[in-house]
C-alpha cells in the first residue's frame, strides 16, 4: 500500500506540480511550434508519451545495471542520447509499418522527438532525484509524457481561440504565445506545495 | 525546433568572416531571430552568473562540435548524419559538464540538468547541419563563435532584466536599495519564477519586432 501511495503521489506531482513544460522549461520548442491545432498537439503528445516512457525505463535500466556497477558514469549522456535516438527510430518504424496514415500526418515531427529536451531532461531528472526502484521510474516517465500532453493540449486550445483575438502587430506569433505560456505557468503555480 | 526557419548564413561561402561573425550577434541571433535554444534561455536566466556559465559552455561545445563536424563533413552519410552530430555533441557536453563540476561546483548545482541538456539544444545541432557540414573549417569556427556569442549575449540581457527586477542586483552586486534594508525597491518575486522568464522573453521579442519593423 505504501509503495502504491508513493507511486500515485509521484505521478500526480510530475503531471501537475513539477510539470516538465510549465515549471522546468523542457520541451519548449514543440510546445511553441506544434501547438497551433489541438488534434496535432494531441498526436504529438501521445508520441512523446510513448517515447518518454520507453526511454525513461530503458535509461534507468542501463544506468543501474550497466553504468553504475562498472563505474562508467562518464558515458552516461552519450548512452542516454543513443537510447532516445534508438527509441524514436523504433517508434518511427513501427508507426510507418502499422499505421501509415498516422505516419503521414506526423511528417517531420516524429524524428524531431529525438531533440525534444523533455525526454532527455526526464532521464536526467530521474538520475538526479536518485530514483532507485524500477516501478517509480516507469511511473514518473509515463507521468512526464501525460504532463507534456496536457500542457501542449491546453496551449493548443488557447491558441485556437487566440486566432480570433486582436493582438498588437508586434506581439503576433511567438511573443504572444510566450506571454500566454507565462500566464499558464502562473495558474499552475497554484498547485505548488500541494504534495510534499 | 519545429518552427525553425531556414538560415542563409551557409550560402555566402566567399570568406566573409566578419559578416558571419556579426550575423550571429544580431541579424540571425539564435534566440531573438531564429527562436532556437528556447529551453535553456528560459530556464537558466534567473540570474546573470549562471547564464554566463551556460553561455560559455555553449560557445565551447558549439565551437568544438563545429570543428569536428566540419573536418568529417566529407565522410558523412546522409542517413547517419544526425546520429554522428548528436554523438559528437554529447562527447563535448560531457567534457564541459565535468569541467564545470570540477571548477565551479556551485554553478553546476544551480544549472543542474541544463548543462547536459545542451546536447539537445537546437542551436548546436542546427549549426552543425546548416553550416559546419557544408563549410570549410575556418568559416565553421567563426560561425560557431558568432552564434555562441549572440546566444550568450541574449542570455545575459534577459538574465540582467530578470535579476535586477527580482533581487535588485546584477551579477550579485546590489544596485537598487531593497525595502527591507531601508531602501525603496520592492523585489518582484514573480520575475525569478517561470512566469517572469516567459513574459520577459515575450515582451522582449515584441519590442524587437516593433523596433525592426519601424526601421524596415
Amino acid at each position: 500500500m505504501d509503495t502504491l501511495t508513493t507511486l500515485l503521489l509521484g505521478f500526480i506531482s510530475i503531471v501537475i506540480i513539477n510539470n516538465l513544460v510549465l515549471t522546468k522549461f523542457l520541451g519548449i520548442c514543440p510546445y511553441l511550434g506544434v501547438s497551433g491545432r489541438i488534434d496535432m498537439a494531441f498526436g504529438m503528445g501521445m508520441a512523446v508519451t510513448f517515447v518518454v516512457t520507453l526511454s525513461g525505463t530503458l535509461t534507468w535500466l542501463i544506468d543501474h545495471l550497466i553504468l553504475m556497477p562498472y563505474g562508467l558514469e562518464v558515458t552516461r549522456y552519450v548512452c542516454f542520447i543513443l537510447v532516445i535516438a534508438g527509441a524514436v527510430q523504433l517508434v518511427e518504424m513501427y508507426v510507418r509499418k502499422f499505421f501509415p496514415k498516422l505516419y503521414d500526418s506526423f511528417g517531420i515531427f516524429l524524428p524531431l522527438i529525438t531533440t525534444n529536451c523533455a525526454i532527455l531532461g526526464l532521464c536526467l531528472f530521474i538520475n538526479l532525484w536518485g530514483i532507485d526502484n524500477l516501478p517509480e521510474a516507469v511511473v514518473l516517465s509515463f507521468g512526464a509524457g501525460i504532463g507534456f500532453t496536457m500542457a501542449i493540449c491546453i496551449m493548443a486550445g488557447i491558441r485556437e481561440n487566440l486566432n480570433l483575438a486582436d493582438v498588437p502587430e508586434c506581439l503576433q506569433g511567438a511573443p504572444i504565445t510566450l506571454i500566454t505560456a507565462g500566464l499558464l505557468t502562473l495558474a499552475f503555480m497554484g498547485f505548488a506545495g500541494m504534495i510534499k | 525546433m519545429a518552427n525553425e526557419p531556414k538560415t542563409t548564413a551557409s550560402d555566402n561561402t566567399g570568406g566573409v568572416y566578419k559578416e558571419t561573425l556579426l550575423a550571429g550577434l544580431w541579424r540571425e541571433n539564435p534566440v531573438f531571430r531564429l527562436l532556437l535554444g528556447m529551453c535553456p534561455t528560459l530556464a537558466v536566466t534567473a540570474a546573470v552568473k549562471p547564464s554566463l556559465t551556460m553561455g560559455l559552455c555553449v560557445i565551447f561545445v558549439l565551437t568544438c562540435s563545429n570543428i569536428v563536424v566540419s573536418l568529417m563533413r566529407k565522410f558523412l552519410k546522409p542517413h547517419l548524419r544526425i546520429l554522428m552530430f548528436t554523438l559528437t555533441i554529447a562527447t563535448f557536453v560531457t567534457i564541459a559538464d565535468l569541467f564545470v563540476k570540477a571548477f565551479q561546483p556551485r554553478m553546476s548545482e544551480v544549472l543542474g540538468p541544463y548543462i547536459p541538456l545542451i546536447i539537445v539544444n537546437c542551436i548546436i545541432i542546427g549549426r552543425a547541419e546548416a553550416c559546419a557540414s557544408k563549410n570549410r573549417l575556418g568559416l565553421s569556427i567563426i560561425d560557431a563563435l558568432g552564434m555562441g556569442a549572440g546566444f550568450t549575449l541574449t542570455l545575459c540581457v534577459l538574465a540582467g532584466i530578470r535579476e535586477i527586477l527580482s533581487t535588485g542586483a546584477v551579477f550579485e552586486i546590489q544596485i537598487l536599495a531593497l525595502q527591507d534594508q531601508g531602501g525603496w525597491f520592492t523585489p518582484w518575486a514573480a520575475m525569478s519564477m517561470p512566469v517572469g522568464a516567459f513574459i520577459t522573453l515575450g515582451l522582449l521579442l515584441g519590442l524587437i519586432n516593433a523596433v525592426t519593423r519601424r526601421k524596415a
